[in-house]
């Protein structure tokens, strides 16, 4: 056997140097940790729609099935029966255009606030930066969101939605539900490791809070002297936005601002939630 | 290079109650569990254990160390601890360079996926770049040796393919300290040995391991430093064979005797407890070496706690290398199988002939299991320890040669010996017909 001090292929002294302690590490190191680990977001998202759509007859095009149904639904009883009124849209295409970005938000919520209690053997077995997890999660509904967004495609060339540029406009407005979701699910999935009471709690928050977004009816339906609390919901911008540029209509932009900093403030919150507990979440799961 | 310094790592369990037999008592209870949680008296019902307690120590870089203990004995905590699943208590960890660990094999796997997604996705989640996994791929696939199935969902594969593809992974990432649990516990013995190849082949060229191990055995192989480790503490470090020696040899003062005194601290569960392991030689006496001609027992003592289960013994015969030579199983004694078991303690004793073993140090796994229901209520690695010896004074299988001689069994055969009357003429050597 070689002395190791003398092998040749031995790997020069390496630069990494990895410092565990009893504290908290510092936030700028993590941020850098989860820089360093970026592929992985990729990777477990890749993984959760890889699986999601395993042994399913209609496979992917359940992502596009879902929200064409609800739309069917809602049209028939809020559209045809209560005569919701629509802003002056077919109210199929008025519909889509709000489920569309609540199920981008739901289903970001819903899979990440189960993601980290849903991988106990990732947890307890292997160290990466634990927030990948629920954010992943959160990316993985992109995907669905892209194909359901062909849904939206079809409706407005039948429906007349405002066909232009300004459609680039959707970017920013998803980029900005996917923070909020990865903020609420990100915070959600934190408590949920050692409060399990979170899995019964979400599914009825999703539902109320679906009801305080203007995902059915029209934030225009909503009188002056409320809208004040509707803008403190980001999600009731966000589809207002979304809705905007899909018709062409002026955008709110003060709501979008404040809106935007509530988000970021959501994002912080469970940033800062994650860190308390991420170093004991192998304990608890 | 690693050091760890002081580091104590400790666990708030709550008091262990009593179950509930009825609704009726447990509803109370749960109520009453639900207001003292909000009560600030809560946390003197806790207690704290330490699973890790001021654990210090270094292990230079190209340094393969082996750390061993009982069950329960802060090992994997300790792994844990240093792979930063989770945190310690106190104390500093300072690792120099990139840390690879191995905490079970197929860590990522999805069940659903196929070997070649497998591959990637556990590649990634064990740290490796795209880059890097797509280059080593085929390297990754070769040494799994399942190429024709890569395509096929992991869930199809037998579970030797799977630990075979798993390790594969883990195998070629390449981190400067490699931290390992127990992987080498699965798989057939020719795997083993490539695992075991591996590790080495990665200690030659002067990476780090760590490596946590219940078997003996591969850990003198693979470690030449060993730390050995008792609630929670380091309890020895040193030379390989004599931390591994005072391991064995701890509790009874004999490697060839183990004996838990007290049922409540005894390896197994509400069905059977490991009382006593020992190796009696062929006059009765407790022995750690055992002459190769002569016969020997193997006596295991365990609690049967409840009336109406059938537990049984089994023992498992492992060599120096790892290798299981053989598994013995008590209910080869058909008429003990049939007899309804009545809580005590029972006796097990399994004669093993002489001239059978060869030479050499074995290590006793015993267990207590009950079938159909299949469960184990027991399983210790390496509890007793003993050296079979061949002196060679001529009446062994191998005579008066002292040389090597190889093989795991050294069975007295017959053999049958004449010489064939020919009419062919025989030549010598020397050219002279010899008949």
């Amino acid at each position: 056997m070689n002395l190791p001090a003398t092998s040749p292929q031995q790997p020069a002294t390496s630069e990494i140097h990895i410092a565990i302690r009893s504290t908290r590490p510092q936030l700028s190191a993590e941020l850098r940790e989860l820089w360093e680990h970026r592929e992985l977001f990729y990777f477990l998202a890749w993984r959760d729609i890889k699986v999601r759509y395993k042994q399913t007859v209609l496979g992917i095009a359940w992502a596009v099935l879902q929200p064409a149904m609800t739309m069917i639904v809602f049209t028939l009883f809020f559209g045809k029966l209560a005569r919701v009124p629509s802003d002056g849209v077919a109210y199929p295409l008025f519909a889509y255009a709000g489920i569309l970005p609540w199920t981008l938000m739901a289903a970001g919520v819903g899979a990440s606030s189960g993601s980290v209690v849903g991988s106990p053997n990732l947890i307890t077995k292997v160290y990466f930066p634990r927030m990948i997890i629920p954010g992943a999660a959160v990316l993985s509904g992109l995907v669905d969101f892209l194909i359901a967004a062909v849904g939206l495609a079809l409706l407005m060339a039948r429906y007349g939605g405002h066909v232009s540029w300004t459609l680039v406009g959707l970017v920013p407005v998803v980029g900005l539900i996917l923070l909020l979701a990865a903020g609420v699910g990100g915070f959600l999935a934190a408590v949920n490791v050692k409060y399990r009471d979170v899995r019964y709690i979400v599914p009825f928050f999703m539902q109320l809070w679906m009801f305080a977004t203007p995902v059915i009816y029209s934030a225009s339906l909503v009188p002056a002297r409320w809208r004040v609390f509707l803008a403190l919901n980001p999600m009731a911008s966000y589809i207002e936005a979304f809705r905007a540029v899909c018709f062409g209509r002026p955008l709110d932009w003060a709501g979008l601002g404040l809106s935007t900093l509530v988000t970021f403030a959501m994002v912080a919150v469970a940033v800062r939630a994650f860190r308390t507990v991420e170093q004991t979440f192998a304990d608890y799961i | 290079m690693i050091t760890v310094d002081h580091v104590t790592k400790q666990y708030t369990i709550g008091t262990v109650q009593a179950r509930y037999g009825t609704l009726r008592d447990a509803v109370p209870n749960v109520m009453r569990a639900m207001t003292r949680r909000f009560r600030a008296g809560a946390a003197s019902r806790r207690t704290v254990i330490n699973a890790l307690n001021d654990v210090s120590f270094r292990v230079r870089a190209g340094e393969a160390v082996g750390i061993i203990g009982r069950n329960g004995a802060g090992k994997s905590t300790l792994l844990k601890v240093l792979g930063r699943i989770t945190q310690p208590t106190r104390g500093a960890i300072d690792l120099y360079g990139r840390v690879g660990s191995l905490l079970e094999v197929g860590t990522g796997f999805h069940p659903e996926l196929s070997g070649r997604e497998n591959v990637v996705l556990s590649g990634a989640i064990l740290g490796m770049r795209r880059a890097e996994i797509l280059r080593q791929f085929d390297a990754i696939v070769a040494f799994a040796e399942v190429e024709r199935f890569i395509d096929t969902p992991v869930k199809f594969y037998s579970s030797g393919m799977y630990m075979r593809l798993a390790f594969a992974v883990a195998a070629h990432l390449q981190p400067e300290i490699l931290l390992i649990d127990e992987v080498l516990a699965v798989g057939d013995s020719n795997f083993q040995k490539r695992c075991l190849g591996k590790m080495e082949e990665f200690r030659s060229i002067g990476r780090t391991v760590l490596f946590v191990s219940h078997n003996m055995a591969s850990v003198v192989r693979l470690c030449q430093r060993v730390i050995l480790m008792q609630d929670g503490a380091v309890v020895a470090d040193g030379p390989a064979d004599q931390v591994t020696r005072r391991y064995l040899q701890s509790g009874t003062g004999s490697p060839a005797e183990r004996v838990w005194p007290d049922v409540a601290g005894a390896p197994g569960d509400g069905i059977a407890r490991l009382h006593a392991v020992r190796i009696r030689d062929e006059r009765g006496r407790i022995a750690p070496t055992i002459d190769i001609r002569k016969s020997f027992d193997v006596e295991v003592e365990y609690w049967a706690l409840q009336t109406g289960t059938r537990p049984t013994v089994s023992i498992h015969f492992v060599n120096e290398e790892g290798i299981t030579l053989l598994v013995s199983n008590d209910f080869n004694n058909r008429v003990w199988w049939r007899t309804p078991r009545g809580p005590g303690l029972v006796r097990c004793t399994c004669r093993l002939p002489g001239n059978f073993l060869a030479e050499g140090q074995l290590f006793i796994a015993a267990a207590v299991c009950s079938y159909n229901p299949d469960l184990v209520h027991a399983l210790e690695y390496d509890v007793v320890s003993f050296q079979i010896v061949d002196r060679s004074e001529g009446d062994g299988v191998r005579g008066e040669y002292a040389g090597n001689w190889p093989g795991v069994v050294r069975p007295m055969l017959e053999w049958h010996v004449e010489p064939i009357p020919t009419a062919v003429a025989v030549f010598t050597t020397s050219g002279d017909v010899l008949s």
